[in-house]
């Protein structure tokens, strides 16, 4: 399988590559790590006339943690974000979430920015983004602006970023408390059946906070306000777990396809929603 | 669409080539340099026969482009040992059955020499888990895990036998 032609542009800077986007319209696509892009250019799928490959690109590297506020480049790799220890410090449910992406090899090349950009309802980061109410960095030709993720998905593979703009940087609070994401899948390296990440705080024996968000159960992912609301106030004892479970289940819209019927998903939904929030609680 | 100029070091030996932006770094190892320990197993990124390791990370080379691993230094199969001078994973697998048909092996050995460096000493799970991008089709994944955990053995005993 060899891809239709195409010309190569490794520009070294976020100008030169919003440039390159601008310049090739439509026929330009940014190339991160690639393993959602490349497999979907050799069954060309993805006609491409300009490939804009952002390695070269120090501003989107790196991991910073400052003050509380967690800021990832968006070409960190998701074995990146897996051996950063200071990261599992500030906010293990990452570390959690990219162990459960794919395989080891696409690890190493697979990237966050790629993983929340694409908009691939099977991606794993955006619900995880959701759940962290992160905020990702877009930069055009018009300058810099800041979009929560929680308002970036429109449907799937279509997001609130422009053509010629580039995610550059997402941010977020590092969280506290208990966490979890849970993930149901085929097989190892598999997209999710169901999955689902629950950020939980605790205080006095009740739930304080809980942020709840849902991988490839609609076109989108989704984060559900309901199912949080529902823990909050709780000892997440089972009524409020079921509570938060029918909530949840209330605002997801899985299709049929061959990871099985809408009923099985919805059945499988609701078993790792409620694994998620049981091991979230039990960490806070 | 002209060709570009490509500059790769493999296995230590530095390359000149010239080839389209859309060849994938598979394509030019095997059929511009005649590097052909590294197969092409499935195509798709999931079978990890195309393992190699580029710049320290294994990554499957059907889903890389040649012109993104420009500049780059690759380590194949024929890198990690010869048939006169097997490497030590080599002799384990050979040893303990590690294979059947062979297909799966270039990529195994190649995947599991980079996870013995980031890991020496790994348990049973972590081989499983560190091995989970490549399939092996003869379902030889007990052997192949064997030989694994035996290699890092012999290696960690040989380590500090020097020390």
């Amino acid at each position: 399988m060899i891809p239709a032609a195409f010309d190569y542009h490794r520009p070294a800077d976020v100008a030169s590559a919003i440039a390159l986007l601008q310049e090739h319209g439509d026929g330009a696509r940014a190339l991160a790590g690639g393993h959602s892009l490349i497999p979907m250019m050799k069954l060309r799928m993805a006609s491409v006339d300009h490939l804009v490959d952002l390695q070269d690109i120090d501003e989107l590297k790196g991991i910073a943690i400052t003050g509380g506020k967690v800021s990832i480049g968006a070409m960190t790799t998701q074995n990146e974000l897996i051996t950063n220890d200071v990261l599992a410090q500030a906010a293990p449910i990452l570390r959690e979430a990219a162990l459960q992406i794919a395989d080891p090899q696409v690890r190493y090349v697979g990237t966050i920015g790629g993983n929340v950009a694409n908009g691939d309802p099977g991606n794993d980061m955006p619900g995880l983004m959701q759940c962290l109410n992160a905020t990702f960095t877009l930069v055009g030709p018009d300058g810099s602006r800041d979009v929560a993720a929680r308002d970036f998905y429109e449907a799937a593979y279509m997001t609130e970023r422009e053509d010629e703009e580039l995610l550059t940087r997402i941010t977020f609070v590092a969280p506290t408390g208990g966490y979890a994401y849970e993930k149901q899948k085929r097989k190892i390296g598999d997209y999710a059946t169901a999955a689902c990440a629950v950020q939980l705080s605790k205080q006095g024996g009740e739930c304080a906070t809980a942020a709840i968000a849902m991988t490839n159960l609609s076109d989108v992912p989704v984060f559900s306000e309901a199912a949080g609301a529902a823990l909050v106030g709780t000892a997440c004892d089972a009524g409020a777990v079921k509570a938060a479970v029918a909530a949840a289940l209330e605002e997801i819209d899985p299709m049929e396809d061959n990871r099985g019927p809408v009923d099985f998903k919805r059945h499988v939904a609701g078993v790792i929603i409620s694994r998620a929030i049981e091991r979230a609680w039990s960490r806070a | 669409m002209s060709k570009m100029h490509i500059q790769l070091k493999v296995n230590g030996e530095d390359h000149d080539l010239l080839a389209e932006a859309r060849e994938l770094l598979i394509h030019v190892l095997r059929e511009k340099l005649g590097i052909t320990g590294p197969h092409i197993g499935c195509e798709t990124s999931h079978c990890g026969a195309c393992t190699v390791d580029l710049n320290g990370k294994s990554v499957k080379s059907c889903t890389v482009f040649a012109a993104q691993a420009n500049g780059a230094e690759i380590t194949t199969i024929e890198g990690i040992g010869t048939p006169d001078a097997l490497h030590v994973l080599q002799q384990s697998f050979r040893e303990h059955h590690g294979l059947q048909c062979g297909f799966c092996t270039p990529g195994m050995i190649t995947r599991a020499h980079r996870l013995l460096q980031e890991n020496p000493n790994p348990t049973e799970e972590e081989v499983r888990f560190g091995m989970a991008g490549n399939l092996c089709r003869c379902t030889g994944y007990q052997n192949i895990v064997k030989s694994i955990l035996a290699a890092a053995a012999e290696m960690n005993a040989a380590k500090e036998a020097a020390e």
